[in-house]
């Protein structure tokens, strides 16, 4: 699903410019349930970045689902982001003045389906989560836990082929942790590749490998099953 | 719990169906792009932003609507001036020239200088046979007007009293209230009839009875009343018009001895022809016939209301042209209001844009949401200006409609409306362009890096 291939990122600024990815080699299969783990600086959420082509690379190669990502145009990599990632971040990144329903059907929008038939799948998708009943509470009315529930719905009401979260648990309480770790756990054991970063050893332990990436290169891989 | 449900609805799960509700179809994009348009989410987004910041969108609001309320009410005034000035010289030809006798200022063939003549019937067909640009000429004759000189059984009043031909009324137009005007057989017949001003129907029929056929004297002369005149403009000519009575030119000359006299002479030209080519040739001809010297400068007096007209033009084209530099200068205040408003509204938005980017959103939507909200704004401002301008225009216009003539009917027309529209619309789009353009700027991973 994933291929990386001597990915490498670097910043600059105006007087100095960091290495942040020094080539960076990763193959993860469809299905995978992966947890990167690293100190922050380490370059792991600028990786998490590149693999949801939120950011670019300098040179290197990454194929995901078989296609080449590099030097997409805008217009493209919306697309790609659209059909093929689904994003879940610490802080939710709900908008405000749109209530649950309508910040799951939103990816939806984007792609034209049409209103009624988009927010009765996202309702499915809400329901899925548990969430029918709090459709039209706005986001500034819901728990940490629900919001990001309505997160992970948001995330995959458009079928991605995999689900990118960055410290999905960061926010939370150890409660709501548990629970959310759940639907993750779920939505992988239904085929659906997941890739996390975090730097709980708790969360990480959930998932099936740890990659840990240390001074932008990975340290090991840890497999757990 | 959640288990449960996602293993249970395998039937919608997320990965089951994952097929079968892929990609929208390509074939019907056009038909799409345009239900996007009408999407309510699309205006459900763009009213939930509105009206996120009432106020602020309302003080933003404000400056397109203040300029459109001012041109709006600038335009109507500016009209309304011109309709009053229009109806000042209602029914007055304005390629007109008036030409009458003066002392001339040199000696010239033995005559010496300081002599009194006339312009003299004859003069009239040389003038006319010569000057084929002159479309109407009318000699006028002015009669004493001494105390009580008009009078009909124990009423009487002190009036003008002119000797017209039928084509003065072309010149200097008057409607009539009744009857009719002089006619080319009262000229030719001499006959004894006149018409009357309305000031002098008033004073002498009080009882407001049907005056033709009536007798009134003139100047000692009993005159048959064939018509009542109401004068258009307010420009006048010996006297008030309406405090005036008109006799046949032929009949004055006659009945009052001036012989061959002519006191003065209205002509028009041709449409087309400059009034000053005409009344040049005039002059020309004049002080040949009579014996003047080609270079005596005062001895033919006249005024040319052409020149005034143009006037009035170039006051009313210059009235307007500042209206509208005002007001669309105004209006393009505001709409940098907007845009400044738009650019701070897109840098508070920035995390909900750059997470409508990672959602899909590509910056073609972005673009045509921002400017989308940008227009709406300025049109609804714009139209509130519109709306209140026109009212207020209304209310002036109803309050002013008994008194003062010289700003008449303050108003609008529609296809000035229609313009200032349009110009809301482009003000909108400029305006919300440069923030639109920053909006597309916004990468998503800026937008949505953690704090």
């Amino acid at each position: 699903m994933i291929n990386l291939t001597n990915i490498n990122k670097t910043y600059f600024s105006e007087s100095n410019s960091l290495h942040v990815l020094k080539g960076i080699d990763l193959h993860i299969a469809s299905g995978e349930y992966v947890s990167i783990m690293g100190a922050s600086g380490s370059g792991k959420s600028t990786l998490l970045n590149i693999l949801g082509i939120l950011d670019n690379y300098d040179s290197g190669e990454y194929l995901l689902n078989n296609k080449l990502i590099k030097n997409l145009s805008e217009k493209r990599a919306a697309a790609y982001r659209n059909e093929m990632i689904g994003f879940v971040f610490q802080s939710f990144n709900l908008i405000n003045f749109k209530n649950a329903l309508e910040n799951v059907a939103l990816p939806l929008y984007y792609k034209n389906v049409n209103r009624k038939r988009r927010n009765m799948i996202a309702m499915e998708y809400l329901d899925m989560m548990g969430l029918r009943d709090w459709a039209t509470h706005m986001p500034s009315e819901m728990s940490g836990g629900q919001k990001q529930r309505v997160a992970i719905a948001r995330a995959i009401i458009s079928q991605p082929k995999i689900l990118l979260a960055d410290e999905p648990t960061g926010a939370l309480d150890s409660h709501t942790t548990v629970e959310v770790m759940k639907v993750l756990r779920e939505l992988n054991a239904n085929g659906l590749t997941t890739i996390l970063v975090t730097h709980e050893r708790s969360v990480a332990d959930e998932t099936h490998k740890i990659i840990h990436i240390k001074d932008g290169m990975i340290e090991n891989i840890e497999q757990k099953k | 719990m959640i288990n449960k449900k996602i293993i249970a609805q395998d039937g919608i799960s997320p990965l089951a169906s994952r097929k079968g509700d892929g990609g929208v179809v390509s074939g019907g994009r056009l038909w799409i792009l345009l239900l996007g348009f009408f999407d309510l989410d699309r205006w459900q987004e763009i009213w939930a932003t509105i009206t996120h910041n009432k106020s602020r969108s309302i003080l933003t609001a404000f400056g397109v609507f203040w300029g459109m309320f001012m041109l709006v009410a600038m335009v109507g005034a500016g009209a309304a001036l011109k309709q009053g000035m229009n109806s000042q010289i209602e029914g007055f030809a304005t390629n007109s020239c008036f030409v009458w006798s003066e002392q001339t200022s040199e000696p010239y063939q033995g005559f010496k200088k300081g002599r009194n003549w006339n312009i003299q019937n004859d003069d009239l067909p040389v003038l006319i046979n010569n000057i084929p640009e002159i479309q109407y000429l009318a000699p006028v004759l002015f009669g004493n007007s001494g105390t009580n000189n008009v009078t009909r059984n124990d009423k009487a009043g002190s009036f003008s009293v002119k000797g017209n031909y039928p084509a003065y009324n072309k010149i200097d137009e008057s409607k009539l209230i009744y009857g009719r005007y002089i006619n080319d057989i009262d000229i030719a017949e001499q006959r004894k009839v006149c018409v009357i001003g309305e000031r002098v129907y008033e004073v002498l029929f009080p009882t407001k009875e049907n005056p033709i056929g009536k007798n009134i004297q003139v100047n000692g002369i009993y005159f048959q009343v064939i018509g009542v005149a109401q004068h258009l403009s307010t420009i006048n000519i010996g006297g008030e018009a309406k405090e005036t009575v008109i006799l046949p030119f032929s009949t004055m000359q006659q009945a009052f001895n001036q012989g061959n006299n002519v006191h003065f002479l209205a002509v028009t030209a041709l449409p087309g022809i400059q009034v000053s080519v005409i009344e040049e040739k005039i002059q020309k001809i004049l002080k040949t016939r009579n014996n003047i010297a080609p270079t005596d400068k005062t001895a033919v007096g006249g005024m040319n209301i052409e020149d005034q007209f143009t006037m009035f033009l170039y006051l009313g084209i210059g009235i307007a042209s500042l209206i509208w530099f005002v007001g669309a200068g105004t209006l393009i205040a505001g709409g940098i209001g907007i845009s400044n408003i738009m650019l701070v509204t897109v840098r508070e938005r920035t995390k909900e844009i750059g997470i409508r980017r990672a959602l899909g959103a590509t910056p073609n939507n972005i673009i045509s949401q921002i400017m989308t909200e940008s227009i709406v704004l300025t049109l609804l401002a714009g139209l509130a200006g519109l709306m209140v301008g026109v009212g207020l225009l209304y209310m002036v216009g109803v309050a002013l409609s008994q008194g003062d003539q010289f700003f008449k009917d303050p108003q609008i027309s529609f296809s000035v409306a229609m313009l200032s529209f349009f110009i809301l619309l482009i003000i909108g789009t400029l305006a919300g362009f440069l923030p639109a353009k920053r909006a597309m700027n916004i990468k998503p991973i800026e937008a949505i890096r953690e704090e």
